[in-house]
């Protein structure tokens, strides 16, 4: 039975990744899960984050902005809205991706005043864009 | 006869249009392929998207509690029509063929009674459809400064649609650019983008149709999450699509340009040669006969 699963990362712009990976770490909505060969076909939403993809000739790092995953028993495709590889994020980068959160945040407060459902939306994808950056060392000031 | 100074201009005129004509096919010709790339890029995120959005759309169908997006609101009176032209003239019919496509679906709207808003993308759709239909312009879309065209683009534009959508300014969104067939053929398209349609080619291609899924969140949860990506993806393979169609049309354009000038060139160059001839026929007349005439 094979033990790799074909991991591929889109993004709407180019396709990132397509290789043979042994298991994939994905910043689930609901929390991160792993995804190795033979896992049950389950489609989720993803948060800020990062996913590592592991294979025989090592591991290798992606920050996500949000997008989904869809995996069954012999593939996963994670389809991010932005997909970048940790080696290319820059300070400026992050900073602008933070920035943009922000931006959602006070644009739902002004939107919607009284309903809390879009502003906690926005303030947890602006809290989870910071964390994502305290987890690859970087601040977003 | 026009005399052989003004001729002489005439051919250096089309001479230099042709550069410039030659130069805007060569410079078409690289964008296209540019162009081409990027729609080719795109092309597994889109596939993939429609089909998760498919098997979605189609477990969580009709009910009551689907998301407005996918379910429309019930309604069909107000429809809002977002055309995408280039920035640019200079491409054959590209710009006018999407804008008559436009304008028969506004007309018919109309005439059933429904009432239509547009948006535009790209000045020259704007502009040519200002005279019939300015009064139902809502809002306009400048790309003239976008160089090279990113899913943030996208992102925007699919922004204020749903934005107007959620305050409940339409019911129906329709988009309309140009499918890039090849470079000869592009054809304009309109696509439902507002109630989201599912793709029954995208559907029935799903290669694990039997496979049951989990979904984390529930259906609807990912499916409210996904349905405005829907929006900004179609919205965003659509500009590409008509970015590369902008070229093709423009590349072709300029091919007849350049080669109308060339036959141009040597229909002047043959009038240029004989009226040459006919003034130095002329002379010798005039000496023959005057040496005759001592």
């Amino acid at each position: 039975m094979a033990d790799t699963v074909q991991f591929d990362l889109v993004s709407p712009e180019r396709r990132l990744v397509s290789m043979e990976a042994r298991e994939v770490r994905i910043p689930g909505a609901e929390g991160d899960l792993t995804a190795m060969a033979q896992h049950s076909p389950l489609i989720t939403t993803l948060r800020p984050g990062i996913v590592t993809v592991t294979s025989a000739e090592g591991s290798t790092d992606y920050v996500v902005t949000g997008g989904f995953a869809e995996i069954d028993g012999e593939t996963v495709s994670v389809l991010a809205e932005r997909a970048i590889p940790r080696e290319e994020i820059t300070q400026e980068h992050f900073k602008s991706l933070v920035d943009e959160a922000t931006d959602k945040l006070a644009k739902a407060q002004e939107v919607f005043v009284n309903e809390p459902g879009p502003v906690d939306d926005a303030a947890k994808l602006l809290a989870d864009m910071v964390a994502m950056g305290d987890h690859i060392g970087l601040s977003p000031n | 006869m026009p005399n052989l100074k003004d001729l002489k201009n005439r051919i250096a005129s089309v001479k230099s249009t042709r550069k410039i004509t030659k130069a805007m096919q060569m410079v078409a010709a690289a964008k296209l392929r540019r162009a081409q790339d990027a729609a080719e890029q795109s092309r597994p995120y889109t596939e993939r998207f429609n089909a998760v959005m498919g098997k979605l759309a189609a477990s969580v169908g009709d009910s009551d509690s689907a998301p407005r997006l996918l379910r429309g609101t019930g309604a069909d009176d107000v429809h809002l029509l977002v055309v995408m032209t280039a920035e640019r003239g200079l491409c054959g019919g590209f710009n006018a063929n999407i804008a008559k496509k436009a304008r028969a679906e506004a007309n018919e709207l109309l005439a059933k009674g429904k009432t239509v808003k547009i948006i535009t993308v790209g000045k020259k759709g704007r502009d040519s459809l200002k005279r019939d239909f300015g009064k139902h312009f809502v809002h306009h879309v400048d790309l003239s400064d976008v160089k090279h065209l990113s899913y943030s683009d996208a992102q925007a534009i699919a922004a204020e649609v749903l934005g107007r959508f959620d305050a409940g300014e339409f019911d129906v969104a329709k988009i309309f650019f140009s499918r890039f067939e090849n470079v000869v053929s592009q054809i304009p398209t309109m696509q439902q983008v507002i109630p989201f349609q599912v793709d029954e080619d995208a559907a029935a291609d799903a290669p694990e149709a039997g496979v049951v899924y989990d979904y984390e969140p529930d259906e609807e949860a990912i499916l409210a999450d996904l349905l405005p990506r829907g929006v900004a993806t179609a919205i965003f393979s659509a500009l590409l699509e008509n970015g590369a169609s902008e070229q093709g049309a423009r590349m072709s354009a300029m091919d007849n340009a350049t080669r109308n000038a060339g036959e141009m060139i040597d229909k002047l160059t043959i009038e240029y040669n004989r009226s040459r001839q006919a003034v130095i026929t002329n002379e010798l007349i005039e000496i023959i006969s005057g040496a005759e005439a001592l």
